[in-house]
């Protein structure tokens, strides 16, 4: 048998940004809301993320992943929003039902008037990115090897060896060691570690963990389990040099090699993905291209900040009050914001509404390149610059935020570039 | 006189800077580009500290760990000694966040507090798996 409900908005995912957005839809005065989330537990990835720095800037103040989640979770125990955990979303068509099952209740059918994807992101593997040599016991990533230390209770291993420089890997870093392991190095293809600068001094510096850039493993060995990795050191086009091999002694090799947002349910849609994020296209309300399906937090883009995941589901709540109101009016044309130089991605795509309550509108996006003394320009489709902002550092490791003011939308506008420039006369 | 390099936390920007010193007293700071460095630099060089957040057993929870942390931050020295004594220690659950572990922990001023709820074990179910 299958049970059929009805809600005004199904939200996948009960991580920050899904919290965030139930949370906000419903101050925004919708009621009728149901929050799926298939782990047993609230707060996704929060949960393992033990460590403090989260909430500096939604709080102002630095708190653990589980502390942060907490707070929500609190928010939630006095709303009256309706929470399935252990509940796994296998299905969602495009006149928005949602199909899902759980131990309790078995197959449900959910009718949504909105929805919120909100699923997150998963970590890429070794197979992604096709390291040579064994495949022995005592190859996590970092995640999974988090997951293990902070909530299970497992040492994966004594002597290790991480691979990617990202704030996972150098947070496992610290981790590991503060655990008893001991950490041989951390490796970093890039010329330059694409974690945040304070997890570099406090989780490598601090315990004189080498990270050596411009290194990769180009081979695993090991029997049963990981006993060596091959480090070789690469060229300007990242292939590993010949004669540049090293071999490291270790049990265990950890992976930190980028994230890709979770988006299974979001194709089968039929919804669109950016090719650069791995997430949907949206406007600037965090809608997709099908009315009514909302998006926020890593399943859009990967952020650094939980603090901006939180702030993107509170957008994407506050839409789907206006959606659901008929709150909306629609502008003549889209405005597209389109990356140009060393902007390798920007969100929201495009800007559909006009709103005269709203007096700005944030955009985030990456950059390609490090930079520095830059500035951040953005032009209209005749090429004359609207604004420009002064940034004294850009790296590709923390996401760049400037404000689109609404009074420079023009009504007749299609398109804005955005292009990082160095700084000239 | 002795030198040392303290990277800046504060931005994305890193700004190494170098501490110059005489018998631990700071003779001069150079190579930040703001107030926010220089403070950093001061305070790394005279008494670094840090938040240790790490984890403690519990008996009957629903989890078989809790997170924890030290309430405010602890000098970095203390770090791993810190862990060794935090390796001891098992709660019983129920666990709530803010839970005071350890009070004065280590002689330092600062609370160890947890900084999740662990609920008591209901039934094998309840526990979490892999």
């Amino acid at each position: 048998m299958v049970m059929r409900f009805n809600y005004d908005l199904v939200v996948i995912g009960g991580g920050p940004a899904g919290l965030a957005a139930a949370l906000e839809a419903e101050n925004s005065g919708i009621e009728n809301i149901l929050l799926l989330e298939r782990d047993k537990y609230l707060g996704g990835i929060l949960q393992q993320c033990i460590h403090n720095g989260f909430g500096l800037e939604y709080f102002k103040e630095e708190l653990t992943g589980p502390e942060y989640a907490g707070r929500f979770i609190e928010r939630l125990k006095g709303s009256k929003i309706k929470v399935k955990t252990g509940t796994m979303v296998i299905k969602i068509s495009k006149n928005k039902e949602v199909l899902a099952l759980n131990r309790e209740e078995g197959l449900l059918t959910i009718r949504a008037k909105a929805i919120v994807l909100a699923m997150g992101c998963r970590e890429r593997t070794r197979e992604a990115i096709l390291i040579p040599g064994d495949r022995p016991a005592g190859i996590f990533t970092a995640g999974t090897a988090q997951r293990y230390v902070n909530i299970e209770g497992y040492m994966p291993g004594r002597e290790v060896v991480i691979l990617g420089s990202g704030d996972i890997g150098l947070i496992m870093a610290r981790r590991m060691t503060l655990e008893g392991a001991d950490v041989k190095a951390v490796l970093e293809i890039m010329s330059y570690s694409s974690g945040l600068v304070r997890n570099k001094v406090q989780c490598l510096d601090d315990f004189d963990i080498p990270l050596k850039l411009r290194h990769t493993i180009t081979s695993i060995n090991g029997k049963k389990r990981v006993e060596s990795v091959i480090v070789s050191q690469v060229d300007d086009r990242l292939r590993p040099i010949p004669g540049t091999e090293e071999e490291i002694k270790c049990d265990t090799v950890l992976l930190s090699v980028g994230l890709i947002p979770e988006n299974e349910l979001t194709r089968e849609i039929g919804i669109d993905l950016d090719g650069v994020t791995g997430g949907p296209v949206v406007n600037e309300v965090r809608e997709t291209q099908v009315e009514g399906v909302f998006t926020c937090g890593n399943v859009l883009q990967v952020h650094d900040l939980v603090d901006f995941v939180t702030e993107e589901g509170e957008i994407a709540g506050r839409a789907v009050s206006k959606y659901l109101k008929g709150e909306r009016e629609w502008r003549d044309q889209p405005v597209r914001l389109e990356p140009g130089k060393n902007v390798r991605y920007i969100v929201p795509h495009r800007i559909d509404y006009r709103d005269k309550d709203r007096k700005r509108i944030k955009l985030f996006m990456r950059v390609k390149e490090p930079g520095k003394d830059v500035k951040i320009k953005l032009r209209d489709g005749t090429g004359k610059v609207l604004l420009a902002y002064k940034r004294e550092i850009v790296t590709p490791g923390e996401m760049v935020t400037v404000f689109l003011p609404e009074a420079l939308i023009d009504e007749n506008m299609s398109r804005i570039k955005i292009s990082i420039e160095k700084e000239g006369r | 006189m002795s030198r040392t390099t303290i990277i800046c936390i504060g931005c994305p920007k890193g700004c190494r800077m170098k501490v110059e010193s005489e018998r631990g007293e700071i003779k001069k700071i150079s190579g930040f580009s703001c107030p926010v460095g220089k403070e950093h630099a001061r305070k790394e060089f005279e008494n670094p500290t840090r938040i240790l957040p790490t984890t403690v057993r519990v008996k009957g929870g629903e989890l078989p760990l809790v997170p924890v942390k030290t309430a405010a931050p602890i000098p970095k020295k203390l770090l791993l000694p810190a862990m060794r004594e935090i390796a001891r220690i098992e709660v019983e659950a129920p666990v709530y966040t803010g839970q005071v572990i350890r009070k004065n922990f280590l002689e330092t001023g600062v609370d160890l507090v947890a900084t999740r709820d662990v609920k008591r074990e209901t039934s094998d179910r309840a526990r979490i798996t892999a």
